[in-house]
C-alpha cells in the first residue's frame, strides 16, 4: 500500500505518558499515513496500549500532540495536574472519526447487535435510521453474524462477539480504525476468524492501527511494523525491514518468542 | 383468656384495612419525591465536584445516621420553635401531620436511595462506557443511551428493599396522630388489650403489602433483563 | 449561642446530665438488643442451614416476617403483650388494674427480636462464603462437628459478618429510639419531656440527632477497626 503525498491520517508527536511516577510513554514519535495498516508490538508494559488509546484520548499524553487528519487535539497539558482535554466538541468530532475495536469486545449489553450497530450512527452522528439500519444488516452479512441481528451479546461466543464489534466500528464509516489486542481475549479457535475480517479490512486500503500480538498479521498483513520497548519505538519500518534485519536485540529475543 | 378469637381477628382485621390508602399514599408520595432528590443527590456525588460531593456526603450522613423518628419530630414538632416558620408561606402544610410524615420520608429515603442510584451508576461495565465514548458519545447522550437503562437495571435489587423499608417507615407517621395501619393497630390494643389478634392481622397486612411490591419489581427486573437470559428461540447456530 | 449551653448544660438548671444519662439508656438498650439478637441470629441461621427441612422453613418463616413488618408494631407487641401477661400474673398476687411490663426489658427483647432476623442473614451469608475446601480438609483431618465449628468456621465467618453486623448495629441503634413511643426514657424520649417543659422542641431535637451522629460516627469507626482486624493476613483482592 503505497501512502499518499496528503494530510497523514495520524500524526503523534514527542509524546509522553506516566501515571504518578511511573513513566509509560517517552518522546514518542509517529506518523500514519492514510491507507497504512501499522502493526504496534511489545511486551506487556511496554505502553503499546496507552500509546494506541492516546490516539482517541481514552489516555490524555502528559506532553506531545497527537493530530488526526492535520487537526490536533486541543490539551492541558500544564504539570502538577492530570493532563485533560480542553475542548470536548472538537474530542466528540475527532473521536467519530477514528473507532476502536476493543480487547474485552464492549459491546453494550442492553442492546441487540444490530441496535449496537446503529447506536452511534443513529444517536452521535444523526444520520437516518432506515439507512442505517440497512447498512448494518449489510455488515453483519459481510463479518458472517447475519443470523444474529437480533441476538444481545451475551448470547454469542467470544469470537462473533468480536466480529460484531468490527461491525460496530465500521458502521460509523470511520476513516481510521483502532484495534486494541482484539484477539488477545479470545480462545486460540476463535482467533482465526477474526484475523480473516481484520485482512480483509487491510486490503480495502483502511488506515488501521493494530496492537497486536499475532506476529503472522505483522509480518504478512501489515504495512509498518513498530515495536515499542519501555515506553521507547525501537523499531519502525517495514515487515521486510524490521523482521528480517532488526536493529534492536530485544525485538530478536520478541520475535523468538512469540514465533509460530 | 383464649389465645386467639377468630371472629375478633376477622373484624379488627377490616378495620386495620381502612389504614391501607393512607399507609400506600404516605409511601408512594415520599418515594416519588424522594427519587427526584434522590437523583440529584447522587449526581453531587459523581459530579466530580468536591464541593457538591462534599454537600451530598453530609446530606446522606446526616439522614442516615439519625433516626427517623428524629428528622419527623424536628419537622412536625421542632419546626413550631421558629416564629418566622409560622408566619410564611409553606406553613399551613408543615401544620399538618400528612404533610410533615411525607416531607421526613421523602428526606430520609432520598439519603439511602441516592447511594444505591449512585451504586448502580458505578457498576455499570466500564468497557462499554469506554466503547461509547470512543464512539463519540459525550454527556447527556452517554448517560441516557449507556449508563441510565444498564444503571436502572442493577439498581433494582436494592431498590426494591429500600421501597420495602419506606413501607415499613410509614408506622412511624402513626406517632404524630395519622391512622395509618399501625395508628390504627395502636389505638385498636389499647382499647382491646388483646395485642397478640391484632399484632398478627396488621402484620399480615404489612407483609402482603411488601410481597405485591416485591412480585412487581421482580417482574420488572425480569422484562429488563432479557440480554441477560439465555437465548430460547434456535435460529440456528452457525458458529 | 451562650442560651444554648445554658440550656444543655451540667449546671442545676441545665439539662446536659439529664441528656447524657438518656444517652446512656439508649446504648444500654442497644447492646441488650443487639446481644438477644445475636443469639437469635445465630440460632436462625443454624436452623437455616439445617439439613432438617422444617427447620430451614421455620428459620425462613422468622427472617423474612420480621423483616417485613414495622418494627414499631414488633415493640408494641412485647409491650402491651407482655403488660397483659404481667397483669394477669399480677391479678393472681391481688394486684390491682393494669401492671406493665418492664418496658426496658421488653424493648430489649423486641429489638432482640428484628435485629435478630438481620443477624441470620449476616451470619447465615457469611458461613456460606466459606471456603468449601477448607472445611472439607477439616473433616477429613478428623475433626468433629463442633472443634469445626470452634476452629474452623467460627474464625472465619467472623470475618466475613463484621461489615454486616456493623450496618445491624446502626439500624438497632436507631430502633433504641421506638421504644419512646412506649415510655423508656432514653434519648428520644428524655429530648421530649426537655421540649414539652422549655417550649423548644427544635433545639432538643437536633442535640439529640447529634448525640445520635456521635455514637453512629464511634461505632462506625471502631467497626472498621474490626474489619482491620480481621483481615489480617488475608490478601486484598
Amino acid at each position: 500500500m503505497t501512502a499518499h503525498t496528503s494530510i497523514p491520517a495520524v500524526e503523534i508527536a514527542r509524546l509522553e505518558k506516566s501515571y504518578g511516577s511511573l513513566k509509560v510513554l517517552h518522546d514518542i514519535s509517529l506518523k500514519a499515513e492514510q491507507g497504512e495498516v501499522i502493526s504496534i508490538l511489545g511486551a506487556s508494559g511496554s505502553g503499546k496500549s496507552t500509546l494506541l488509546r492516546c490516539v482517541n484520548m481514552l489516555e490524555v499524553p502528559n506532553a506531545g500532540s497527537v493530530s488526526i487528519f492535520g487537526e490536533e487535539y486541543r490539551l492541558d497539558q500544564r504539570p502538577d495536574r492530570p493532563a485533560r482535554v480542553t475542548d470536548r466538541h472538537q474530542l466528540q468530532r475527532l473521536r467519530s472519526q477514528a473507532t476502536m475495536v476493543f480487547q474485552s469486545f464492549n459491546l453494550w449489553s442492553h442492546l441487540t447487535i444490530l441496535e449496537n450497530l446503529i447506536e452511534a450512527p443513529v444517536h452521535v452522528q444523526h444520520r437516518n435510521r432506515k439507512a442505517c439500519i440497512a447498512e448494518a444488516e449489510a455488515l453483519l452479512e459481510r463479518v458472517g453474524i447475519a443470523d444474529k441481528r437480533n441476538a444481545y451479546p451475551s448470547h454469542l461466543s467470544g469470537g462473533q462477539q468480536q466480529r460484531a464489534a468490527i461491525a460496530r466500528a465500521l458502521a460509523t464509516h470511520p476513516k481510521i480504525m483502532l484495534f486494541d489486542e482484539p484477539t488477545s481475549a479470545l480462545d486460540p479457535e476463535l482467533v482465526a476468524e477474526v484475523l480473516k475480517v481484520m485482512k480483509d479490512l487491510a486490503a480495502e486500503g483502511r488506515t488501521m492501527l493494530v496492537v497486536t500480538h499475532e506476529m503472522g498479521f505483522a509480518r504478512n498483513v501489515s504495512s509498518r511494523v513498530v515495536f515499542l520497548h519501555k515506553g521507547y519505538i525501537e523499531e519502525d519500518g517495514t515487515p521486510a525491514e524490521v523482521f528480517t534485519h532488526p536493529r534492536s536485540e530485544r525485538f530478536r529475543q520478541f520475535i523468538s518468542k512469540h514465533a509460530h | 383468656m383464649s389465645l386467639f378469637d377468630v371472629s375478633f381477628f376477622a373484624e379488627n382485621f377490616v378495620a386495620l384495612c381502612r389504614g391501607i390508602p393512607l399507609t400506600l399514599q404516605l409511601t408512594l408520595l415520599s418515594v416519588t419525591s424522594g427519587a427526584v432528590l434522590a437523583v440529584l443527590l447522587a449526581s453531587f456525588r459523581l459530579s466530580g465536584n468536591r464541593v457538591l460531593d462534599g454537600l451530598a456526603r453530609g446530606y446522606i450522613f446526616v439522614f442516615r445516621g439519625t433516626p427517623l423518628l428524629v428528622q419527623l419530630y424536628i419537622i412536625y414538632y421542632g419546626l413550631s420553635q421558629f416564629p418566622e416558620l409560622r408566619k410564611s408561606f409553606a406553613w399551613p402544610f408543615l401544620r399538618e401531620a400528612y404533610w410533615c410524615a411525607s416531607l421526613a420520608l421523602c428526606l430520609n429515603t432520598a439519603a439511602y436511595s441516592a447511594e444505591i442510584i449512585r451504586g448502580g451508576v458505578i457498576a455499570v461495565p466500564l468497557g462499554q462506557i469506554e466503547a461509547a465514548k470512543a464512539y463519540g458519545m459525550g454527556g447527556l447522550t452517554l448517560l441516557r443511551r449507556i449508563i441510565a437503562p444498564q444503571a436502572f437495571r442493577l439498581m433494582l435489587p436494592a431498590y426494591s428493599n429500600e421501597l420495602i423499608l419506606v413501607v415499613k417507615s410509614t408506622a412511624l407517621a402513626s406517632t404524630i396522630t395519622m391512622m395509618e395501619v399501625t395508628g390504627i393497630a395502636a389505638k385498636l390494643i389499647s382499647a382491646t388489650y388483646r395485642p397478640v389478634e391484632i399484632f398478627i392481622a396488621a402484620g399480615t397486612i404489612y407483609l402482603l403489602l411488601n410481597f405485591f411490591i416485591t412480585r412487581l419489581l421482580r417482574l420488572l427486573e425480569h422484562r429488563l433483563s432479557r440480554d441477560q437470559r439465555p437465548q430460547l428461540a434456535a435460529t440456528g447456530e452457525h458458529a | 449561642m451562650g442560651a444554648y449551653f445554658d440550656l444543655m448544660g451540667f449546671a442545676e438548671t441545665g439539662w446536659g446530665f439529664d441528656m447524657l444519662r438518656a444517652t446512656a439508656v439508649t446504648l444500654a438498650v442497644a447492646l441488650s438488643g443487639f446481644g438477644f439478637g445475636a443469639i437469635f441470629g445465630m440460632l436462625s441461621a443454624a436452623a437455616s442451614l439445617s439439613p432438617v427441612s422444617a427447620l430451614r422453613h421455620l428459620a425462613d418463616g422468622y427472617t423474612t416476617t420480621l423483616r417485613g413488618i414495622p418494627d414499631l408494631l414488633v415493640i408494641y407487641l412485647f409491650y402491651f403483650g407482655g403488660s397483659t401477661v404481667v397483669t394477669q400474673l399480677g391479678h393472681l398476687f391481688g394486684a390491682e388494674g393494669f401492671v406493665s411490663a418492664p418496658v426496658f426489658l421488653t424493648g430489649a427483647l423486641a429489638i432482640g427480636v428484628v435485629s435478630g432476623a438481620y443477624q441470620a442473614e449476616v451470619f447465615r451469608g457469611a458461613v456460606l462464603a466459606l471456603s468449601r475446601g477448607e472445611i472439607e480438609a477439616a473433616k477429613a483431618y478428623g475433626m468433629g462437628p463442633f472443634l469445626r465449628f470452634r476452629r474452623i468456621i467460627l474464625p472465619q465467618a467472623a470475618r466475613f459478618a463484621i461489615p454486616g453486623l456493623g450496618n445491624v448495629w446502626q439500624l438497632v441503634l436507631k430502633e433504641s429510639a421506638l421504644i419512646s413511643v412506649v415510655g423508656l426514657v432514653e434519648l428520644m424520649r428524655q429530648a421530649q419531656i426537655g421540649a414539652g417543659s422549655t417550649r423548644k422542641p427544635f433545639t432538643f431535637f437536633l442535640t439529640a440527632g447529634v448525640l445520635y451522629l456521635l455514637i453512629s460516627l464511634v461505632s462506625g469507626a471502631a467497626f472498621r477497626a474490626a474489619e482491620r482486624r480481621s483481615m489480617r493476613g488475608i490478601r486484598r483482592a
